[in-house]
C-alpha cells in the first residue's frame, strides 16, 4: 500500500483510472507510432495513430492494459473492508480494548495542539502497519544483483521489528535502480574511489561559493558536459534537491510551469518553491500538453492576462512508476513551437536508455541542444549519489551565480565524485574498455527479455518495452503484502507500491532491471514470479503475448500461460 | 447648483496633495499646496492661477453674495418657462407634421431599438479569437530568455578552486593557506581512523546506494548511525538524511501545514526559510533574539485564539530557532524559549548545525550549553557536514515526533539514502567525539583567543558570540552600496589568502534571502589551527582590513 516510507519515487495526484495519455480511447493496449502497422498486425488492439509518427526513427509501444472491471470492483471491496475493520479497531483503541502501540505525546504537552491530525495516521495505522514489513528492509551488502537482507521480526504486528541477527543471503535484487550494474564493491571504480577518499577524506565542509569548489568536482563537471553532449554542466550533492533547489532558480513569478502530473516529488517541490503558476497535463499526453501551451500564450496569465514571461516544460526521461518513457519527439516538437523551454529529469534513464547509455535523447536520435535543462542524477545508474544539470553555457553560469544548491549546500564528497567520474568514463569507452557499452546492450537485452516473458506469463505489465523499469499489477491490497512477502519467501526481493504512490487500485510490484542480472538469475526470479503469480492469481491480462517461435522459450511457461 | 463656500473648501487639491496621511506627503509640503490654493483662489480673475487645471475656483466666488442670489433665481424661473414652452411647441410640431416623417422617424427609432439589442450580442461574438488571430498570438509571443545573462565579473561566477582535501592545510587558486573558512570544526575531514572506516564501508558496500530507503536502500550502517545519533543526543530517536540543507527543510512542512503558524527569528537560515515556504503555514517573524518580541507575537496570537477557539483547537504553533546563528554567530536564548513554549504552548524546533559537536560539555549543542532536559526541545536538526565533516543531516527527538518523517519527510522519502560510507564516516566521528570530550574545551578556548585578538580593528566589527567557532567580520561602515561593501570585504579576503589565509565571505542570494545580511566574511575556528596560526591569522585580518579600508 504506502510505498515504503511514504515514498516510492513517484508524486501520484489521482488520475483518471487508468487513462492512457494521447486522448486515444482508454483501452489502448499497444501505443506505438512508428510502428503503428506492425503493432496493428500483432495485437490488432490499437486505437490511434500519433499524428506525429514521423517524429519517432524507432518504435514506441507502450502499454497500459485496461483494469478488468471485476479486479477493480474487488479492490474496492477489499479497501472498503480494510477501512471498515480501521474504524473498529481505532474504536477499540480508543476504549483500550486493544493495545495500542504507537508512541504518545509527552504527558507535559499533552494540552498543547496536537501535532498530527487523528485522521491524519489513520491509512498509515489500519493499512501501511499491516504490511509494513514489505519496504525498509535494512541490506548488510552491495545492492548489486544479489544482497544479503537482514532477517526482522515483529511480535506486535508490525509496530516494532526485531533483527534475529540472521542474515538472509543471496536474495535476488529485483529493487536497486542498480541499472548498469556499478553498485560494486571491487572493480576500478571502487579502486579509484578508494583513493581519492585516503587522498580527500569524506567530507568538504563548505560550499561551492564559499571554499568547497575541489579540484575533482571542476573536473567531474567537465566530464559530464562531454557525456550529455552540452556546453557545460554542473553538479550537486543530492538528486533530490537538484530539483527543488535549481528550479526556482529558473522560474518565478509570472512564468508557468507546465508539469507531467505524475512528475517525481522533487519536480513538484522545485516547481511550488519557485512560485510560478504551475499546471498539469496529463501523463505523457500531447494534446494535453498542446492545448495547456496554446491556451497560455494566447490567454496569457490569469485575471492580469498579461502574456507569461516563460513556459517551462517538466518532463521525466523514464516514469519510475509507470515505466513509461516521454515521448521525446513530440515534446521537443510542441517545445520548438511554442517558444517554451524543456526541463528533462533523467534521473532514471541516464545510462540506461540509448545505444550509449546517453539517455532518452540519445535513445529517440535527437539533438542534447534541443533539450535547454538537462537534469539527472548519478544515483542510478552510476551507482553512487548526487544529481547534475547540464545545458548551454548561460544557463550554467546563471546555475553558478543563482543556484541555492551552490550557495547553501555542501558540495560532493570526494570519493563519490570519484565514482562518478569512474564509472561515467567507463560507459563512455574511455577506460579502454568496451566494459561500459556492454552493460548498457546487456541491459536493453534483460529488459526485453524480462518484459516479454512477463507479459507471456499474463501478467499486466505498465510501460515502454524498453524501459528497465516494469511495473506488474496487483491491484488488491491484500496482494500487496502477500506478493512481497512470498517473494521474499522464494529469496527475491521486490518492491510493492500501493496508495499514495500509485492511484488507490492500481497497487503493483516494481521490478527494476540490471545490467548484473545474469540470463541464470532472470530465469530463476521470472520462475518464481509465475509461481506466485499463479498462487495469487494475479495474471489478469486478456491479451497474452504468443511467445515467439524462434526463440527457445521455457516449456513450463508456455504450459501455463494457455490456460 | 453652484454653493458659495470658502475659498479654501472649494479648492480642489492637486490629486498628490490631496490626503497628506494617505500619500504620505510630510504635512509642511501639503501646507504648501494649500497655501499656494488660497492664494490662486484670491487672485483676480483676469489673471488666472497659473495652474488653473489642478484648481477648480467656485464660479461665482468672487461676485458679491446678494447678486449672486438674485441672478441664480432669475436663471432658474427663465429656465422653466423655456422648458414649458419647449413641450407646447414639440406637441404642435407633432401635429403638424406630415406622416411620411412620423414615419420615417418611427422607423429610426425602432432601428435605435434594434442597434441597442443586436450590439451586446455583436461584442461578444468579437471577444471570440479567430484561429487566426490565435495563430499570430502565438506567432507574437516572445518569451524572455531561460536565464538572464550573467556579467563576466560576477563576484560568484568564478568559484575558488581547492586542490587536495579542503583540510587544515589547503591550496586555494594554486596557493597553500591556513584554513579559516571550512566548517571543520573538530579537525575530522582528514582524520586517519575516519577514513579508515569510510574505506572499510566503501570495501563492503561499494560506494551508491541506489536506492531510497523504502527500497532496499537502507543498509544496517544507517540504522547503526541513527542509533548512535540518538543515544548520543540522549534522545530517543534519530532519522538521517543524505543532505545537510534537505534535513531542516524537509523536517519542518513534515509537521506545519497550512494554516498552521510558525514563529521563526528574523536571522533564520536559508534552509530553513525553504522549509517554512513548502510548509505554507503562517510566517511570522521576530527581531533576532528579542525574546520580547516573539512574546508579543504570541500574545497577539493568543488573542486571535480566544477570538475563535474553534480555530485555535487545529491550529499548531511552532518556534523555530537555531543554535547558533548561521548568518550571525549568535547563541540563541534557549532558556527564555522554553518558557515561553510552555506558557504558549507552542513546540520548539532547534536547528543545530552550526552548535551540535561544538557546544556543550559533550559536545551535545544548545541543550547542553544551557543544561535543558533535551525532552523540551521537540526537534533538533543538524547537519552532519559540519563538526562531523561527512555529508547529510539529522534529525532528533521524541519518537512521537520523530518517526512522523519516515513517511512525511519529503527529503528522506524521497531521496536515494545515504551512501553507506559516509554514515561510516560520521559513526567513527562519533566515536572519536565521544572518546575526547576535551576537544570541545579546546575549541571553545580557541574561538575565546581569536574572537578576542580580532576586537577592535578600525572599520571591522565582530559579529557573534565569543564561544561561537564561526563569526562574522562585518564593515564597520557601510560605504553606503552592497555592492562596494562586497567588493571591499572580497578585497580584504583576496589579500588574507595571498598572505596564507584561507577565508570566505558568507555568501547569500541577495534576491532570496527573506532579510537579507549585510556581506560579512565568515571566520570559522577549528581545533587544528594552533596558537600561533590564530595569531597570525588575526594580525594578518588587522593590517589587511588597515591597508583596505584606511
Amino acid at each position: 500500500m504506502r510505498p515504503g516510507p511514504g515514498g516510492c519515487c513517484c508524486r501520484r495526484p489521482v488520475r483518471a483510472n487508468g487513462c492512457v495519455a494521447n486522448g486515444e480511447v482508454r483501452n489502448g493496449y499497444v501505443r506505438s507510432s512508428a510502428a503503428v502497422a506492425a503493432a496493428a498486425a500483432a495485437a490488432g488492439q490499437i486505437h490511434h495513430v500519433t499524428q506525429n509518427g514521423g517524429l519517432y526513427k524507432r518504435p514506441f509501444n507502450e502499454a497500459f492494459e485496461e483494469t478488468p472491471m471485476l479486479v477493480a470492483v474487488l479492490t474496492y471491496v477489499g479497501y472498503g473492508v480494510l477501512t471498515l475493520f480501521g474504524y473498529l479497531r481505532d474504536f477499540l483503541r480508543h476504549w483500550r480494548i486493544e493495545k495500542c502501540h504507537h508512541a504518545t505525546e509527552r504527558e507535559e504537552q499533552k494540552d498543547f495542539v496536537s501535532l498530527y491530525q487523528d485522521f491524519e495516521n489513520f491509512y498509515t495505522r489500519n493499512l501501511y502497519m499491516r504490511i509494513r514489513d514489505n519496504w525498509n528492509r535494512p541490506i548488510c551488502s552491495v545492492p548489486g544483483a544479489k544482497v544479503d537482507i537482514m532477517e526482522r521480526q515483529s511480535h506486535d504486528y508490525n509496530w516494532s521489528f526485531k533483527y534475529t541477527g540472521n542474515i538472509i543471503k543471496g536474495v535476488i535484487n529485483m529493487g536497486s535502480y542498480n541499472y548498469l550494474g556499478f553498485a560494486r564493491n571491487t572493480g576500478s571504480c571502487q579502486e579509484a574511489a578508494a583513493k581519492v577518499l585516503e587522498e580527500y577524506g569524506v567530507g568538504v565542509c563548505s560550499t561551492r561559493q564559499e571554499i568547497g569548489n575541489l579540484d575533482k568536482h571542476e573536473e567531474l563537471e567537465k566530464l559530464v558536459a562531454r557525456f550529455l553532449g552540452v556546453e557545460a554542466a554542473m553538479t550537486y550533492g543530492m538528486g533530490f534537491a537538484t530539483n527543488s533547489m535549481n528550479i526556482p532558480a529558473l522560474v518565478g513569478k509570472g512564468c508557468l510551469i507546465l508539469s507531467d502530473e505524475l512528475n517525481h516529488a522533487s519536480l513538484v517541490l522545485g516547481a511550488r518553491l519557485s512560485g510560478a503558476t504551475i499546471r498539469i497535463f496529463k501523463h505523457n499526453n500531447m494534446q494535453s500538453l498542446e492545448k495547456l501551451l496554446k491556451d497560455a500564450i494566447v490567454y496569457g496569465q490569469p485575471r492580469t492576462r498579461r502574456p507569461w514571461k516563460k513556459i517551462l516544460i517538466l518532463v521525466e526521461g523514464i516514469y519510475s512508476m509507470e515505466g513509461s518513457i516521454v515521448r521525446l519527439p513530440e515534446v521537443i516538437a510542441l517545445k520548438k513551437k511554442y517558444k517554451a523551454y524543456l526541463y528533462l529529469d533523467e534521473a532514471h534513464s541516464i545510462g540506461a536508455l540509448g545505444p550509449t547509455g546517453r539517455g532518452v535523447v540519445e535513445y529517440f536520435g535527437l539533438d542534447p541542444e534541443d533539450v535547454d535543462v538537462m537534469m539527472g542524477t548519478f544515483t542510478k545508474s552510476f551507482g553512487a549519489s548526487g544529481g547534475y544539470i547540464g545545458g548551454k553555457k548561460e544557463l550554467i553560469d546563471y546555475l553558478r551565480t543563482h543556484s541555492h544548491s551552490a550557495v547553501y549546500a555542501t558540495s560532493l564528497s570526494p570519493p563519490v565524485v570519484e565514482q562518478i567520474i569512474t564509472s561515467m568514463k567507463c560507459i563512455m569507452g574511455q577506460d579502454g574498455t568496451s566494459l561500459g557499452k556492454e552493460c548498457v546492450q546487456q541491459l536493453a537485452e534483460n529488459t526485453r527479455y524480462f518484459r516479454r516473458r512477463l507479459k507471456e506469463m499474463g501478467f499486466i505489465i505498465y510501460g515502454n518495452e524498453d524501459s528497465p523499469v516494469v511495473p506488474l499489477m496487483l491491484y488488491m491490497p491484500a496482494k500487496i503484502g502477500a506478493f512481497g512477502r512470498e517473494m521474499l519467501k522464494r529469496n527475491i526481493g521486490v518492491v510493492v507500491v500501493g496508495f499514495p504512490a500509485t492511484p488507490i487500485i492500481e497497487s503493483r510490484a516494481r521490478f527494476c532491471l540490471s545490467a548484473a542480472h545474469t540470463k541464470e538469475i532472470l530465469d530463476t526470479a521470472l520462475k518464481e514470479i509465475d509461481e506466485v503469480g499463479d498462487l495469487l492469481q494475479l495474471k489478469y491480462s486478456r491479451h497474452r503475448l504468443v511467445p515467439l517461435l524462434d526463440r527457445p522459450f521455457d516449456e513450463t511457461t508456455y504450459e501455463e500461460s494457455e490456460d | 447648483m453652484d454653493t458659495w463656500r470658502p475659498p479654501v473648501q472649494g479648492i480642489c487639491l492637486p490629486r498628490s496633495a490631496s490626503g497628506p496621511a494617505r500619500t504620505g506627503l510630510s504635512p509642511s509640503l501639503t501646507a504648501q499646496a494649500r497655501g499656494g490654493g488660497d492664494q490662486r483662489a484670491a487672485a483676480p480673475a483676469q489673471a488666472p492661477p497659473p495652474r488653473a487645471r489642478d484648481v477648480t475656483v467656485p464660479r461665482h466666488a468672487r461676485v458679491d453674495v446678494p447678486v449672486a442670489f438674485r441672478k441664480e433665481a432669475q436663471r432658474l424661473t427663465m429656465a422653466n418657462a423655456a422648458e414649458q414652452w419647449v413641450l407646447v411647441e414639440m406637441v404642435q410640431a407633432l401635429y403638424e407634421a406630415p406622416a411620411y416623417h412620423l414615419i420615417l422617424e418611427g422607423i429610426l427609432i425602432l432601428w435605435i431599438i434594434r442597434l441597442l439589442f443586436s450590439k451586446t450580442y455583436k461584442l461578444q461574438e468579437r471577444s471570440d479569437l479567430t484561429l487566426k488571430e490565435k495563430e499570430e498570438l502565438i506567432e507574437e509571443w516572445q518569451p524572455e530568455p531561460l536565464v538572464p545573462p550573467v556579467s563576466k565579473d560576477h563576484p560568484a561566477l568564478n568559484y575558488n578552486i581547492v586542490s587536495g582535501p579542503p583540510s587544515h592545510n589547503i591550496v586555494v587558486n594554486g596557493k597553500e593557506c591556513i584554513n579559516f573558512a571550512s566548517f571543520n570544526f573538530l579537525g575530522l575531514l582528514d582524520n586517519p581512523r575516519v577514513k579508515a572506516a569510510a574505506l572499510a564501508s566503501l570495501k563492503k558496500y561499494g560506494v551508491g546506494t541506489c536506492g531510497p530507503r523504502g527500497f532496499y536502500g537502507t543498509f544496517d550502517v544507517h540504522l547503526d548511525l541513527e542509533d548512535r545519533l540518538a543515544k548520543f543526543m540522549k534522545t530517543e530517536e534519530a532519522i538521517i538524511y543524505s543532505y545537510g540543507f534537505a534535513t531542516i527543510a524537509s523536517a519542518i512542512p513534515a509537521y506545519s501545514k497550512r494554516g498552521d503558524i510558525v514563529f521563526v527569528d528574523r536571522a533564520a537560515c536559508f534552509a530553513i526559510q525553504k522549509g517554512l515556504q513548502a510548509s505554507r503555514s503562517d510566517i511570522k517573524i521576530f527581531k533576532h533574539n528579542d525574546m520580547a518580541d516573539l512574546e508579543r507575537l504570541l500574545k497577539e496570537q493568543e488573542i486571535e485564539d480566544q477570538k475563535n477557539p474553534r480555530k485555535a483547537r487545529v491550529t499548531r504553533r511552532f518556534i523555530v530557532v537555531e543554535g547558533i546563528y548561521m548568518n550571525t554567530g549568535t547563541i540563541c536564548p534557549l532558556p527564555e524559549l522554553v518558557k515561553l513554549k510552555y506558557k504558549y504552548k507552542a513546540r520548539i524546533f532547534l536547528e543545530e548545525s552550526l552548535s551540535f559537536g561544538v557546544l556543550g560539555e559533550h559536545g551535545r549543542g544548545v541543550t547542553e550549553h544551557y543544561g535543558i532536559n533535551i525532552d523540551d526541545i521537540d526537534l533538533i536538526s543538524a547537519n552532519m557536514e559540519n563538526a562531523l565533516a561527512s555529508v547529510g543531516g539529522f534529525c532528533c527527538g521524541r519518537s512521537f515526533v520523530i518517526d512522523h518523517q519516515r513517511l512525511s519527510g519529503q527529503g528522506y522519502c524521497f531521496s536515494a539514502s545515504l551512501p553507506p560510507l559516509l554514515a561510516a564516516a560520521a559513526i567513527e566521528a562519533l566515536n572519536i567525539m565521544e572518546e575526547n570530550p576535551g576537544i570541545f574545551a579546546v575549541l571553545k578556548e580557541k574561538c575565546r583567543k581569536i574572537h578576542k585578538a580580532l576586537q577592535g580593528i578600525s572599520g571591522l566589527r565582530v559579529m557573534g558570540e565569543s564561544f561561537s567557532p564561526a563569526f562574522h567580520l562585518h564593515l564597520e561602515e557601510s560605504t553606503g552600496s552592497r555592492e562596494k561593501d562586497v567588493k571591499l570585504l572580497q578585497e580584504i579576503v583576496n589579500q588574507c589568502m595571498n598572505r596564507s589565509i584561507a577565508l570566505t565571505q558568507a555568501r547569500y542570494l541577495d534576491k532570496e534571502e527573506k532579510c537579507l545580511p549585510p556581506p560579512s566574511i565568515r571566520v570559522v575556528v577549528t581545533v587544528e589551527q594552533t596558537e600561533d596560526e590564530l595569531e597570525r591569522a588575526a594580525a594578518t585580518i588587522k593590517e589587511v582590513a588597515q591597508a583596505v579600508l584606511l
